[in-house]
């Protein structure tokens, strides 16, 4: 991480103390999450305790104390998305992914949270995949466009995979 | 940007934005609010500039991306002025059409406009689809007319001619006293006389005042805040500056959840166009006012609507409540007399300013003036913002607004006022929204959720969902709040999951009181709401979770079993194929059989057997029939 991304952040708030919120939500948009050298240096430039700010990142849903996935996926339980079956969805999220809500998998790819509202209730149920939102889902689509996402993800790992293996060969030989 | 000095400087810009405007000219409006984002506006408005340069009639029509027009089900949402043919569900293939036949051809594209669900018949015009009709649209209207980021908008629909009113011709006491005799009360829950708490903050002693939005919208299924701070930031806007003015604050906040991006956006560019051109800042129009805004964003916490909460946030402590009193008003923000109201509120005061306390207070019941804005969402056709005189009952809402209760299925319930509300039966359906009705009869008006609810909802479940949520929202503070809910959502879940047990629903209305009693704010105050009030109407769909082990609406997972009905079955394989934990078993042509154990009861099944067949049911309370293998 680049702490001169923080500086920079903590500088266009002023440095103020009172911006402490308003500037953790800065780091955790831009680099997703907020790594703890980050939120060291928050204290430092604030001169805000560290217990404060655990209890700020540790008391608001948005902060993430560990890194999220390359896909983050939103199910809506709002009222409206309740009555109208988002747990049947929220399951479904959960089958395929393979991932709890509020947690990410070892490889980084998902990250699963549930949101209580997200204000769009005429649509619901609502799931949004990377800022995509998906309205009125039933669980049959919704695994659909996971299933479609991960094949992705195991296409570009699976590439990845071939690409370095290569990188082995060639240099095994070149050793040789 | 024009920059205004005086008020003679923005009249004269006013008539000259509105002399330039050609009244008669074909304008297409496309809503752009949150819902409409969602189904696809962003494609739609790229798909109308594209069209309009095409057919080479940029010179001839106007466009205009539009604030929320309410109607969010059937969004992209496109209308088309003068006349106001409404087009409903617009995708970027159907430009072409509507811009050939609408602008040029002066025609109606038939298979985009509304269509009643149950007649089939078909409306061209906004103003009469059912929906709109029996509204009254004090607030929301502007948002059809107004791009929320420009301020020309605004200016055109008479923006800011209150705040000049005020400034130049009002007292501060004077503007309490409209606020006051207009009778408004606070649209975000509680219901308290705005007027009486802008006195008190405008009297507190003390040299530095504040004033605050509350725009955390937190209450699940409710989204009238979001939709007014998106389509007019301006409304809001000048409303807060009424109130600076009227109680001596010079700094104001907007609290603002992160979880709406697009009103943290339109509020940032109001916010700067208001401050360029002279209508923020130092010595506005040359009143001697200063006024300054400032944004925080909201970090995912309920809680933090209460207000104390809220000013705790704004300093950047974590948002947990202070015991009141002190007030607000005379200690809130930094220890400095504070008033906070809701989104709405603001929005409410430049209409009572330019129409007089006595034409607002005309309006509506007794204790409860003006309009209200319902988020009306749920098992309903017509899901969306509908805003009503205040007096409307709640059939009128559900059956004539929102076209009663979708697929031929029985209304059960409406909800309303959010977790801190109550579950109303058909028989109080005739209850008129107004501050006290909906206490007395056991709900609340809360900040305008209205969630309706068919017999396929489950009651008890629904107490469950909110005082799970409120368990997640609870900041942890005070213990009756804490533990309380803690134990009644224990109690609930066991009854939907099967566990429950004699002298549970006692157990419940005790620890329901006593939270209710001793909780130190509105969240503890209120979260038994949805328990009590289920417990009060419903109280037969607990006994049957308790004794018969029955959900009644078939809701429960751990209550039912689907089954399919040898002597239906065709064996035609739909179920076999869509059950995504293969648990359904069977030949082609032979009667197919549903394996207990591996069911995820996800209801698929159901869902795909044809209607012809009709071979699923669902049961509850009773044993499921042992499979019997027959032929098809």
């Amino acid at each position: 991480m680049d702490i001169g991304i923080i500086d920079e952040i903590i500088d266009k708030h002023g440095g103020e103390s009172g911006a402490l919120i308003q500037i953790l939500l800065d780091i955790q948009g831009a680099v997703n999450w907020l790594p703890k050298e980050a939120l060291a240096r928050v204290s430092e430039k604030l001169s805000v305790p560290m217990s404060r700010i655990q209890h700020i990142t540790t008391f608001y849903k948005t902060f993430s104390l560990t890194p999220k996935g390359r896909h983050e996926i939103h199910v809506c339980l709002g009222t409206a998305c309740h009555v109208r079956g988002a747990q049947d969805i929220l399951a479904t999220v959960e089958e395929v992914t393979g991932v709890k809500p509020g947690e990410t998998d070892p490889d980084l790819n998902f990250s699963v949270e549930t949101v209580s509202c997200l204000g769009c209730c005429a649509l619901g149920p609502v799931m949004v995949v990377d800022g995509e939102y998906h309205g009125n889902v039933k669980p049959a689509e919704t695994a659909k466009v996971l299933s479609q996402l991960k094949l992705t993800e195991t296409a570009e790992a699976l590439e990845k995979l071939k690409q370095s293996e290569t990188a082995e060969v060639l240099n095994l030989c070149a050793c040789q | 940007m024009p920059q205004f000095t005086t008020p003679a400087e923005l009249e004269a810009y006013r008539r000259e934005v509105l002399s330039g405007r050609d009244s008669a000219k074909p304008c297409i409006t496309l809503c752009s609010g949150s819902a409409c984002h969602a189904t696809g506006s962003n494609k739609v408005a790229a798909a109308i500039a594209l069209e309009i340069e095409k057919q080479g009639v940029a010179a001839e029509v106007d466009f205009r991306r539009t604030g929320c027009h309410g109607f969010c089900e059937q969004g992209p949402i496109v209308v088309i002025y003068p006349q106001g043919v409404c087009y409903l569900k617009v995708q970027p293939e159907d430009i072409e059409e509507i811009i050939t036949k609408s602008i040029k051809e002066q025609q109606v594209v038939e298979r985009l406009i509304y269509a009643d669900p149950n007649t089939g018949e078909r409306t061209p015009l906004e103003e009469e689809i059912p929906f709109y009709k029996n509204q009254q649209r004090l607030i929301l209207g502007s948002n059809l007319k107004i791009d929320p980021k420009n301020l020309d908008d605004y200016i055109a629909v008479g923006g800011f001619q209150a705040l000049v009113k005020v400034l130049f011709e009002m007292t501060s006491e004077q503007v309490v006293d409209e606020v006051k005799s207009a009778k408004l009360r606070g649209r975000g829950g509680a219901g308290f006389p705005s007027g009486v708490k802008w006195d008190f903050a405008r009297q507190a002693p003390g040299a530095q005042k504040y004033v605050v939005v509350n725009c955390d919208e937190g209450d699940p299924g409710a989204y009238m805040d979001r939709s007014v701070m998106e389509g007019n930031p301006f409304a809001v806007l000048e409303g807060l500056m009424i109130g600076a003015y009227a109680i001596g604050a010079s700094e104001g906040y907007v609290y603002v959840r992160q979880e709406y991006p697009l009103a943290v956006e339109n509020l940032a560019v109001a916010l700067k166009k208001a401050a360029e051109s002279g209508l923020l800042g130092t010595d506005i129009l040359g009143s001697g006012f200063d006024f300054t805004v400032k944004v925080h964003r909201g970090a995912g916490a309920f809680i933090c609507g209460e207000e104390t909460s809220l000013l705790n946030s704004l300093e950047g402590k974590p948002g947990e409540p202070n015991a009141r009193p002190p007030f607000p008003a005379t200690k809130g923000l930094w220890g400095k007399p504070t008033n906070i109201n809701n989104v709405e509120t603001w929005a409410n005061i430049p209409l009572i300013i330019n129409k007089g306390a006595a034409a607002f207070s005309s309006i509506g019941t007794e204790g409860s003036k003006g309009t209200k804005i319902f988020s009306l969402v749920g098992k309903v056709n017509n899901t969306g913002l509908v805003e009503v005189p205040m007096g409307a009952t709640l059939r009128d809402i559900i059956f004539k607004i929102g076209g009663g209760v979708p697929g031929g299925k029985k209304f059960k319930a409406v909800q309303t006022g959010g977790p801190s509300g109550g579950c109303l039966p058909e028989s109080l359906l005739d209850t008129k929204v107004d501050f006290d009705e909906l206490t007395k009869a056991g709900a609340m008006m809360g900040s305008g959720g209205m969630i309706v609810m068919d017999e396929d909802t489950c009651l008890v479940d629904i107490a469950r969902y909110f005082l799970k949520f409120l368990s997640d929202e609870s900041c942890g503070k005070c213990t009756p709040c804490r533990e309380g809910i803690r134990q009644m959502l224990k109690i609930l879940t066991n009854m939907t999951e099967g566990r429950g047990k004699e002298g549970d629903i006692e157990l419940l209305q005790a620890l329901a009181e006593a939270t209710l009693g001793s909780s130190m704010c509105a969240l503890g105050k209120t979260a038994p709401n949805p328990v009590l009030s289920t417990l009060t109407h419903f109280r037969d769909e607990y006994a049957a979770h308790i004794h018969n082990r029955k959900c009644p609406a078939l809701s429960c997972k751990e209550l039912i079993a689907y089954y399919i009905e040898p002597e239906k079955c065709k064996g035609c394989g739909a179920c076999f194929r869509i059950c995504p934990a293969a648990a359904i078993e069977g030949e082609k042509k032979q009667v197919h059989v549903v394996t207990q154990h591996k069911c995820t009861k996800c209801g698929g099944c159901l869902e795909a057997c044809p209607a012809a067949f009709d071979a699923v049911r669902v049961l509850s309370g009773e044993p499921v029939p042992e499979p019997v293998a027959a032929e098809a």
